[in-house]
């Protein structure tokens, strides 16, 4: 296995996360494009080293053990995950135009109730520190 | 040829079509998808049988050879699921059919929802990796569309965490099987059991991790589980229901049949025991803080993974066949407790705690109804959780790992407390915010909910009742379950024809 497209691999993975921990949705999404990326690129390279033809009805069975023909199982698996990552790649984009048009902003925003919890623990344990404080 | 294997998937998928093309008449489509739900459920019930009596049935798609094509197959394991799943599925529909304004507006809701069911049933019969991550992402692209359904503000924020969760763990779901794929040249689970054991330790060790953390995220195991309070309460109480009772518990599926099949290990697996005792601590705290019903029981889904964890983790027959019975009695529980909270949002117009109150002399139906349910996922004798639980404490015991089975009972007592605090804020009392139809009609008034809401969540709970009282046959059932998870000689035969 040749270096390049483990370094692609690794560079698209790295990017992808970078991209995930932003907050505005535009940036999630082309980091989510870039993970899936990286994945498929994976996908290929598990099928074997490059630069093997990849029709398999032409070769005989000693070519195939031989290694002349690339594996095409990696290929369609390759392809499926493309087609369902375009499609779930349209379906965040279609959120974040709707966020966009609810608050003019594609800023995911934080968990209301769990922060009102916290304040409500926030609160608590400033009675006890007054509390304490007092003694 | 096996045609029952395929038809839970096949049915829905065509349903959805028609129900697609139907788009301008909504009886039409709930004809349609009740008759396809109901149709796939008792394909599984024969399934079941016939799994019961022969043994493993697989099929092969398009008759291509086992580790090439695509295959179905189906243990006793898998079919238990697929009944009680599909059972759940058409409770849940009613349900939605009966509450006014959940299919009303959306055409799309009955072709999403079909596409769901499919995905679930395809991920349970899935004899393949790459095909259980197609069917997941079937799954997970309709439990997108009907999470974010209506578009309102707080599901589209909450809708974002959950899509985009879901994608890292879906993407790291292709790279694990690239993975396997370039370490065995199969993606065949039976194949891969054959030839997982000929890999070296720390290759299989890194793939086992690695398939546990994308299931962990699909599963809400300990720390992977922020994702799930967050987003499922913002949902439509139908879609949070069968989001509750399936979602989840199909990622326990897939823990235990690749944990099982690709890196059996008999003996205790601490890390797999420390994450259950993880997961329902946590999980318990987090309700007992919440002050909303769907909140509540939102987290408590968190918790009761960990107690199928558990069950897996003690990696013995009873262990395993203790985790096989819980993941069972969970499903129905966790719906029926979701739909009486749809009961209590219909009738009372809220579910927070500090709103309602006093529903026990307006809607006695939904809370008794709530009160079995949630004796039940405490685990109160004679109701199925006691069945389950006293599986896997007494499998726990056995196996001498004495610490998790004082933690889980702690829990379990926590649980207890925690549907109290439900019961004390919703049912007794009186109604603290007078905004509400609660008090807005006169206090005498029974508030009734629509009929097929009460039959649908009758329904489930009589399932759950019917999970306790045959719970020794069922027992015994998820004992040979898990002697066929453990020793998957005859699954392995069966798929690659030997």
């Amino acid at each position: 296995m040749s270096v390049v497209p483990a370094a692609i691999v690794a560079g698209l993975v790295g990017l992808g996360v970078y991209l995930l921990l932003q907050r505005t949705l535009t940036r999630i999404v082309i980091g989510v494009a870039m993970l899936g990326h990286a994945a498929n690129l994976l996908l290929l390279v598990a099928g074997g080293p490059p630069g093997r033809q990849p029709i398999v009805g032409r070769f005989t069975d000693a070519d195939r053990a031989a290694g002349a023909v690339a594996d095409p199982l990696p290929q369609a698996l390759a392809l499926t995950a493309i087609v369902i990552s375009f499609g779930i790649t349209a379906f965040l984009l279609a959120l974040a135009y709707r966020s966009w048009v609810l608050h003019r902003d594609d800023e995911v925003e934080d968990d209301v109730e769990d922060r009102r919890i916290a304040r409500l623990g926030e609160r608590e344990l400033g009675t006890l520190a007054r509390w304490w404080r007092r003694r | 040829m096996n045609a029952l294997l395929a038809l839970p998937v096949a049915l829905p998928l065509l349903a959805a079509a028609l129900a697609t093309v139907l788009y301008r008449s909504r009886p039409a489509q709930r004809v349609v998808a009740v008759a396809a739900v109901a149709a796939s459920l008792g394909c599984a019930v024969a399934l079941l049988v016939r799994v019961e009596a022969d043994g493993v049935q697989s099929v092969q798609a398009g008759a291509w050879p086992a580790p090439i094509g695509i295959t179905l197959v189906a243990d006793l394991f898998s079919a238990l699921m697929l009944v009680v799943s599909l059972a759940t599925v058409l409770a849940v529909l009613v349900f939605a059919i009966g509450q006014p304004g959940v299919d009303r507006d959306q055409p799309v809701f009955h072709p999403v929802y079909l596409v769901l069911t499919a995905g679930v049933a395809q991920s349970l019969v899935t004899g393949d990796l790459f095909n259980l991550f197609v069917a997941y992402e079937v799954t997970l692209a309709a439990s997108y569309v009907l999470i974010t359904l209506g578009g309102a503000r707080h599901q589209i924020r909450s809708g974002m965490t959950y899509v985009i969760i879901n994608l890292v763990a879906s993407t790291l779901f292709v790279i694990a099987i690239g993975w396997v794929y370039a370490a065995t040249g199969t993606v065949n689970m039976a194949d891969l059991a054959a030839k997982v054991g000929a890999l070296p330790d720390g290759v299989r060790t890194a793939l086992g991790l690695f398939l546990l953390l994308v299931f962990g995220i699909k599963a809400a195991i300990f720390p992977l589980f922020f994702w799930l309070p967050d987003s499922y309460p913002t949902a439509r109480t139908p879609v949070t229901a069968v989001f509750a009772g399936l979602l989840t518990k199909v990622g326990v599926y897939s823990i235990v049949r690749t944990q099982t099949l690709l890196f059996p290990e008999h003996r205790p697996s601490t890390v797999l025991l420390v994450l259950a005792g993880l997961t329902m601590v946590v999980g318990v705290l987090g309700a007992i803080a919440q002050n909303d019903m769907k909140r509540i029981l939102s987290f408590h889904i968190v918790s009761q993974i960990g107690y199928m964890i558990l069950g897996l983790g003690l990696f013995t027959v009873a262990g395993v066949a203790g985790a096989v019975l819980f993941i069972l009695h969970q499903i129905p529980v966790k719906t029926a407790l979701f739909l009486t909270t749809g009961m209590v949002e219909e009738s009372a117009g809220s579910t927070a705690l500090d709103r309602v109150g006093g529903l026990i002399r307006r809607n006695p139906l939904a809370a008794w109804m709530f009160f079995l349910a949630a004796m039940s996922l405490a685990g109160i004798p004679p109701l199925s959780g006691f069945v389950g639980k006293f599986a896997l404490v007494s499998a726990g015991i056995g196996a001498k790992e004495h610490l998790i089975v004082g933690v889980s009972l702690f829990v379990s007592l926590l649980t207890l407390f925690s549907m109290t605090k439900i019961w004390n804020g919703v049912f007794w009392g009186t109604a603290e915010d007078p905004a509400l139809r609660l008090r807005s009609s006169p206090p005498g008034e029974r508030l009734r909910t629509p009929v097929l809401m009460n039959v649908a969540t009758v329904g489930l709970v009589l399932l759950t009742v019917a999970i306790g009282v045959f719970g020794g046959p069922l027992h015994e059932l998820s004992v040979r379950a898990a002697q066929d998870l453990l020793e998957p000689t005859a699954y392995v035969a069966e798929v690659l024809g030997r």
